[in-house]
């Protein structure tokens, strides 16, 4: 399996992404896409994100392997934006190929769960007259708990 | 070894990374937590909460009983926000 991995500063176009995707594996039959956006409630105006370069890439590899390890999955592309992002605009990409919806459904959202449970990311927010660093969520785990029971 | 912290651990200790010189008594990564708990000022902000805090030995998750090694990375940071 192919895992194309990048950690930028700098957009992406999930078209473009899914069609190199697809190039690596033409005779897949699904790609599925999960897009994060920075989303703006409670006043909230912008996201800095921070990372630990090195770890992350090497993480994300880990739960990618992972996913592939489960499921019949051709090639996955992850893209995860670091730096100040401002609401609407693009955090996160996770594209999965496979042959069948099943699995691409499937590694699509194993991929986001582990995501946000294991890669060193960091958030910080921004309001009108504040910043303060985001708190990881008891839900993030619970949702990426319920891939170790089946 | 190179510490290296980040999000808010970054910010209390007031640095990104440092060299420390792994003494006899350091053993796991809770040794080395205590050990820059007990330097007092920002670090005893940063280690005074252990619970909040979470470890990386050579690039990978590590408990605090994790063993260290002279020449590791390792890291200090709150739980991940990624995502």
């Amino acid at each position: 399996m192919n895992a194309n991995i990048h950690i930028q500063v700098e957009d992406f176009d999930v078209s473009e992404e899914i069609d190199a995707l697809t190039a690596e594996a033409p005779r897949i039959g699904a790609v599925a896409t999960f897009t994060g956006y920075v989303r703006g409630d409670d006043g909230l105006t912008a996201l800095t994100l921070e990372h630990y370069p090195g770890m992350t890439e090497g993480e994300i590899a880990r739960i990618a392997a992972e996913a592939a390890s489960r499921w019949s999955v051709a090639g996955v592309t992850i893209i995860h934006r670091i730096g100040r992002l401002e609401v609407g605009q693009r955090i996160v990409l996770v594209a999965v190929a496979a042959s069948h919806r099943g699995a691409a459904f499937a590694a699509c959202e194993f991929l986001m769960d582990y995501l946000k449970t294991r890669a060193p990311f960091w958030k910080m927010e921004e309001r009108e007259n504040e910043t303060g660093w985001v708190e990881a969520k008891a839900s993030d785990d619970a949702a990426a708990g319920r891939w170790r029971e089946n | 070894m190179k510490i290296l912290y980040f999000a808010w651990v970054r910010q209390k200790v007031g640095r990104g990374e440092e060299t420390v010189e792994r003494t006899a008594g350091l053993r796991t990564v809770g040794d080395l937590a205590a050990q820059l708990h007990a330097r007092g000022g920002g670090y005893a902000d940063a280690f005074g909460d252990m619970s909040r805090l979470r470890a990386a030995v050579n690039q990978a998750h590590a408990a605090f009983d994790a063993a260290i090694a002279d020449d590791d990375e390792i890291a200090f940071f709150p739980p991940v926000t990624g995502g």
